[in-house]
């Protein structure tokens, strides 16, 4: 592929006993791309970023995170590498303050020299995603779209070359939802490339640059979004006919 | 911030106190004074060793008393084989630091409960190995230590200063960690594993230091403690007690925080020697009903205690 390629996965399959929870998938990322990536619910989105950022093993097929072989990598060393990635239930560290978990960000996975470093830091992504006035409340008080936002933080503090939002608008009301938008889209402009997971069509055709589709662990179609929502097996398989009629308009302009 | 800064400061100076008091004691009280603050700077760095793993990083390890075990018998046996005293105790540190070193490769996998149970299978395993090692360790017969000379009054001095500067260095170690990189990490693997491998938080490393230093001091302990009651046996050395006592201590004083072992110790001793008076044949029940009711009534520990009323009193004064 084109040296623009800043993550790829080649023949990716995730089995659990019988299940194929990803099965023989290939997908490439852009540098500074957002690709959406949606499906039914048990698709294998979820498992997909796990293999991705280390978090579970891949049964076959391999990780390519600029130009070397990340299959085998822990966690720790994905975030290290700029794979961050969002959870969607929410993980903060709930006995520590906002900043704090930020901090831990900017200190061990973007390798800030000192604590103090570390928490300067921090405390400008709290800026940038708007919790800054929350900096020393403890972070199991928050809201759920603080919650949200607080991810956001964490993942940026961790000076991401590629982040995985999985579902970082669930649960959110359609004013936070067009916050959240710009935030991303703010997030993308500082040259982050950026994979999202979604249930919300709204968000992933109005953001994605492409949209990648899973279904029983395969991937169906990936294509521009107004190309994606008139496919007949997405259609067929999470989208609903009733969509493709009423989204016409919608996607016309992605 | 200032506040707990000033609280801080208050924790330092108590233990500069308590530093004092100790040191000058050979000519404040008697042998059995010498030997109540022996114990209890001995028990300071058991707490503030176990704090390491079973505060910081939330991971309750029994195997507290299986490395103050294994330390008096590396002191004991190279003692007896002929190696002075001091270096018996730093090849003790040592030895059982590597022990637990490697210990930690295994048992470090386990999570939560299964960890718990897995450190308490080291006590036993430990305890068995002394018991039917006969050659080496003499079985249940058990080892004498050779006396140190100059009569007891010099070594109960000895082995007073010896506790205390092996306390303090546990404490400046704790200190540390508190403030470093590694305190930090420690925090955030007790509060969500996953998250702070996520984070970039090397976790696998980060449970080793912490499971090593929760033994390498305990381990100097153990070689002092068996210098100074000159026989050790396994009963005696492996026991459950101990291994339970300790992260008792902690709880009791604050888990995860820098000072809560070295009040949870002070207090603990305190009531064991009310208790041990007032309730010669029922003593171990009565403290185990007084255990059981401060780790329900006191989630947090004393310091969390102090600490709220500390608060409340500041918000009637503000009122």
């Amino acid at each position: 592929m084109s040296a623009d390629v800043i993550l790829e996965v080649r023949n990716l399959s995730k089995t659990f006993g019988g299940v194929r929870a990803v099965d023989n998938v290939s997908l490439s990322l852009a540098r500074g791309e957002i690709v959406g990536l949606i499906g039914p619910n048990g698709a294998g989105k979820t498992t997909l970023v796990n293999l991705m950022t280390g978090v579970l093993p891949a049964t076959s097929g391999t990780v390519i995170f600029e130009g070397l072989d990340v299959t085998r990598q822990k966690p720790h060393q994905a975030a290290r590498r700029g794979l961050a990635r969002t959870f969607q239930i929410v993980q903060p560290f709930p006995d520590m303050t906002v900043l704090e978990n930020v901090t831990a960000g900017t200190l061990f996975a973007a390798g800030a020299s000192s604590i103090r470093a570390a928490r300067e830091e921090a405390r400008e992504h709290l800026q940038f995603v708007g919790l800054g006035r929350l900096a020393d409340t403890l972070a199991r008080t928050l809201t759920l779209p603080d919650r949200k936002h607080l991810e956001l933080a964490k993942s940026l503090a961790m000076r991401p070359r590629v982040l995985m939002l999985d579902e970082v608008n669930a649960g959110l009301n359609s004013g936070e939802i067009d916050a959240a938008l710009d935030l991303i889209r703010r997030i993308s402009a500082r040259g982050v490339t950026i994979l999202i997971i979604e249930h919300l069509m709204k968000v992933v055709f109005s953001l994605s640059h492409r949209i990648c589709v899973l279904h029983q662990g395969a991937l169906i179609c990936q294509g521009k979004p107004a190309e994606v929502a008139k496919d007949e097996r997405v259609i067929r398989a999470y989208l609903g006919s009733r969509f493709a009629e009423r989204h016409k308009g919608l996607v016309g302009n992605g | 911030m200032t506040i707990r800064d000033n609280r801080q400061v208050v924790g330092f100076a108590l233990v500069g106190i308590g530093v004092i008091l100790v040191a000058l004691l050979p000519w404040l009280g008697g042998n059995y004074a010498v030997r109540v603050a022996t114990n209890i700077c001995l028990f300071v760095t058991m707490a503030l060793s176990w704090n390491f793993i079973g505060g910081y990083a939330g991971y309750p390890s029994f195997a507290t008393a299986a490395f103050f075990g294994f330390g008096a018998y590396a002191g004991a046996i190279l003692q007896t084989r002929g190696m002075p005293m001091l270096p018996a105790w730093g090849a003790a540190t040592i030895v059982t630091a590597v022990f637990a070193g490697l210990l930690g490769f295994t048992i470090l996998r386990l999570r939560g409960h299964y960890f718990a149970v897995g450190s308490f299978a080291v006590l036993e395993l430990v305890k068995l190995a002394a018991s039917t090692w006969t050659g080496l360790t003499g079985g249940g017969t058990g080892l004498n230590v050779p006396i140190l000379a100059g009569g007891p009054e010099f070594a109960g001095r000895v082995f007073l200063y010896a506790a205390l500067g092996l306390a303090l260095v546990t404490f400046a170690a704790a200190l540390y960690v508190d403030r470093s990189r590694l305190g930090f990490g420690l925090r955030c693997i007790r509060q969500n594993e996953s998250a702070a491998n996520m984070l970039g938080v090397d976790v696998d490393r980060l449970k080793i230091a912490a499971f090593v230093l929760s033994a390498l001091f305990v381990g100097t302990a153990g070689a002092i403690y068996a210098s100074w009651v000159s026989y050790i046996d396994p009963t005696d050395m492996f026991s459950i007690l101990m291994t339970i006592k300790v992260p008792v201590m902690v709880l009791l004083g604050g888990a995860g925080t820098l000072f809560g072992p070295v009040l949870g110790v002070v207090a603990f001793q305190l009531l064991e020697e009310k208790i041990w008076s007032s309730f010669l044949e029922v003593h171990s029940g009565v403290l185990g009903l007084v255990i059981v009711l401060l780790v329900f009534a006191l989630p947090g520990g004393l310091l969390r205690l102090l600490e709220r009323l500390g608060r409340r009193r500041a918000a009637r004064a503000a009122a």
